[in-house]
């Protein structure tokens, strides 16, 4: 078990950056999602990890041990691909046993380290089958047991589960984080899914064009976004763009909003403020004034009940805001009615435009 | 209903006709070989004379060894050859690679008379001269860009993630290629080596080229025969192959499905 630290890594293909100078420490037992979109680097950066590629400049250690002149081979990490790349020529069994066996171990203990690999991923009756036997979930299983039977310092997967439909995909996330706990092994998780990399890592970094844009726990980046890229990427926000004031910003129109979390920026920047559409509260009558609560009129342009919340979507100055609300019996708001929209600057992060 | 019944019936004859096309010269000959006439003459009567007459004709025998030893050593060579350059094609990427892949194509295309003039003159030029030497040289030269053609195109099937894989799990080089990439582009080695079997066995115009009266193979040593005057021995020697690859071709399929299993 070691930790994993990236320092100032660049690659480029040919004039394409696919990294830029990424720096990241993966803790010692820690479950790290990497998360970003189509063509981010997210590959690329593990594949430095892993050993496959190498970086231009930059340095990577693992257990404190530089790897640069290290190869694959030697590295002893375990990963697992997004097509499960078993061998199609072995069985079960042999697939899992191959990390020890080209070791070098003896056949006995090879054979119990197999079973209690296969054990851990619930397949310890299907050794004897062929891959192709095999259903998605059940390739995957044996993907990440055959990854974790050589007890590498680090496991590496890339979007392991993006092959699977949603029910197994949930049901592997669990299994996947039970398994991670279990071992207490060091993990990085390549996903595109940002529902994935919230509940299931306890940091998380984004990439956009080969940079890192920004990494912390999920909360912390969930209700403390620096870019209006982390806000609408990680989860839903509503986005307000203006003038720093001081306290906030002001819209074109002249509102002031009020800003309780992010960057102090100095007045008459250009700026926006993110907010959640979990956070804002929706009512049809003007309530209090509060002048410390962010107000806004609109109206209700589209309703969507989906059983547990509803999602309004309120027109206001030819900008359309989601608000989400949990369903508490309260009646539904109609389409076309006027609203009054409510959230604290708490709730409200100021963002320095970018 | 009444249309299907009737082109079931004629795909039926077609498939009939299509085999009769190929295999009746080659039984007619099986038959004559076991006739009492020279001169393809009926009523058909039994006898294995002329197998017995193959037995003392020291030159023909002699001829289908050395068909046999080249044969056997082209493949042997090309296989190792063919299948190492296809993984260094497959695996790495190098300048010259696109015209170095382009460049083996052609000579499965060129006829092999001028190939073989060109080798004639090549051999003379450096020394070599004829021979079974030489006709070997020949062989490999022909048969190679066979085994690497059939060979890569194994290998567009396999997926590189398993070589990385099985990297990742701790396999060095040697162990990569051996349990993880060779099991799997087997079935185009094997079918890339029965190519190369064939392309040698068969050659007539290039060994024709490189051989001398006492170093010669089956094919060239047949034509020869034949040009003397026409024995049914020749029948019976062409009978035993026929049987030993037809053999050699059903065990092959038997035991690899071509095209692949998962
Ligand atoms: N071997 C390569 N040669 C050339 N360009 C490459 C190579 N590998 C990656 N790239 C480029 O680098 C960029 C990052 O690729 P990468 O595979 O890391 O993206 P990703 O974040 O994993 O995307 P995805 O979510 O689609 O898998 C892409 O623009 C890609 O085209
Ligand atoms: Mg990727």
């Amino acid at each position: 078990m070691a930790g994993v630290t990236v320092s100032n890594v660049s690659r480029s293909f040919g004039a394409h950056k696919a990294l830029d100078d990424v720096s990241i420490d993966f803790a010692d037992g820690g479950f790290y999602a990497l998360l970003g979109p189509s063509g981010s680097g997210k590959t690329t950066l593990l594949r430095q990890i892993a050993g496959f590629d190498f970086p231009d400049t930059g340095r990577i250690s693992i257990g404190g041990e530089s790897v640069e002149r290290v190869p694959v081979e030697k590295r002893r990490i375990g990963m697992v691909f997004q097509n499960y790349a078993l061998f199609p020529n072995m069985s079960v069994a042999d697939n899992v046993a191959f990390g020890l066996s080209v070791r070098g171990e003896a056949k006995t203990v090879i054979a119990t380290e197999v079973q209690r690999a296969l054990d851990l991923v619930q397949l310890g009756k299907l050794g004897g089958r062929k891959p192709h036997q095999l259903s998605g979930g059940q390739r995957q299983r044996v993907a990440l047991a055959r990854a974790i039977v050589t007890k590498p310092r680090v496991l590496l997967l890339d979007e392991p589960l993006g092959a699977l439909d949603k029910a197994l995909r949930v049901d592997m996330q669990i299994e996947l984080k039970r398994i991670q706990r279990e071992i207490g092994i060091t993990t990085i998780f390549v996903t595109h899914d940002q529902e994935e990399a919230l509940t299931m890592s306890d940091r998380i970094g984004i990439l956009r064009d080969g940079r890192l844009v920004q990494e912390g726990p999920p909360e912390e980046i969930y209700d403390r976004p620096k870019s209006e890229f982390a806000a609408t990427f990680l989860g839903d926000a509503n986005i307000f763009r203006g003038d720093a004031t001081g306290n906030g910003i002001r819209l074109a129109d002249g509102t002031a909003i009020a800003a309780g979390v992010g960057d102090r920026l100095a007045a008459g920047a250009k700026a926006s403020c993110a907010v959640r559409p979990e956070r804002i509260r929706i009512a049809t009558d003007a309530g209090t004034t509060d002048s410390n609560i962010n107000t806004l009129k609109g109206q209700v342009s589209k309703r969507i009940f989906a059983g547990n919340n509803s999602t309004y979507f309120v027109d206001r100055a030819g900008q359309t805001l989601k608000v989400i609300v949990q369903n508490t019996g309260a009646d539904l708001l109609a389409e076309g009615q006027d609203v009054v929209l409510r959230w604290s600057p708490e709730s409200t992060v100021l963002i320095a435009a970018g | 209903m009444m249309t299907t019944r009737i082109l079931e019936w004629l795909g039926r004859i077609y498939v009939w006709l299509l085999l009769a096309f190929l295999y009746l010269p080659i039984i007619i000959m099986a038959l004559m070989s076991f006739n009492a006439s020279p001169f393809y003459q009926l009523p058909f009567e039994w006898t294995t004379d002329w197998y017995a007459s193959l037995w003392q004709n020291d030159q023909l025998i002699s001829a289908t060894w050395n068909s046999l030893k080249i044969a056997v050593i082209t493949t042997i060579i090309c296989v190792v050859l063919g299948t190492t350059a296809s993984l260094a094609l497959f695996r790495y990427e190098f300048r010259g690679k696109k015209l170095l892949q382009a460049l083996l194509f052609p000579p499965i295309a060129i006829p092999w008379l001028i190939t073989g003039t060109a080798m004639l003159i090549f051999f003379f030029g450096v020394g070599i001269g004829r021979g079974l030497f030489a006709i070997l040289l020949g062989h490999v030269a022909l048969a190679l860009p066979y085994v690497i053609v059939v060979v890569s195109a194994r290998l567009q099937t396999f997926a590189p993630e398993l070589e990385e894989a099985a990297r990742s799990l701790g396999a060095n080089q040697w162990q990569v290629t051996n349990r993880v990439t060779l099991p799997w582009i087997m079935p185009g080695v094997i079918a890339g080596g029965l190519f190369a079997f064939a392309v040698s066995f068969d050659q007539f115009v290039v060994s024709y080229f490189l051989s001398t009266p006492g170093q010669t193979t089956l094919p060239v040593e047949i034509y020869a025969a034949i040009r003397k005057g026409f024995t049914p021995e020749i029948n019976a020697v062409s009978t035993i192959i026929i049987v030993v690859s037809m053999a050699l071709m059903l065990l092959t399929a038997r035991f690899f499905k071509f095209g692949g299993e998962k």
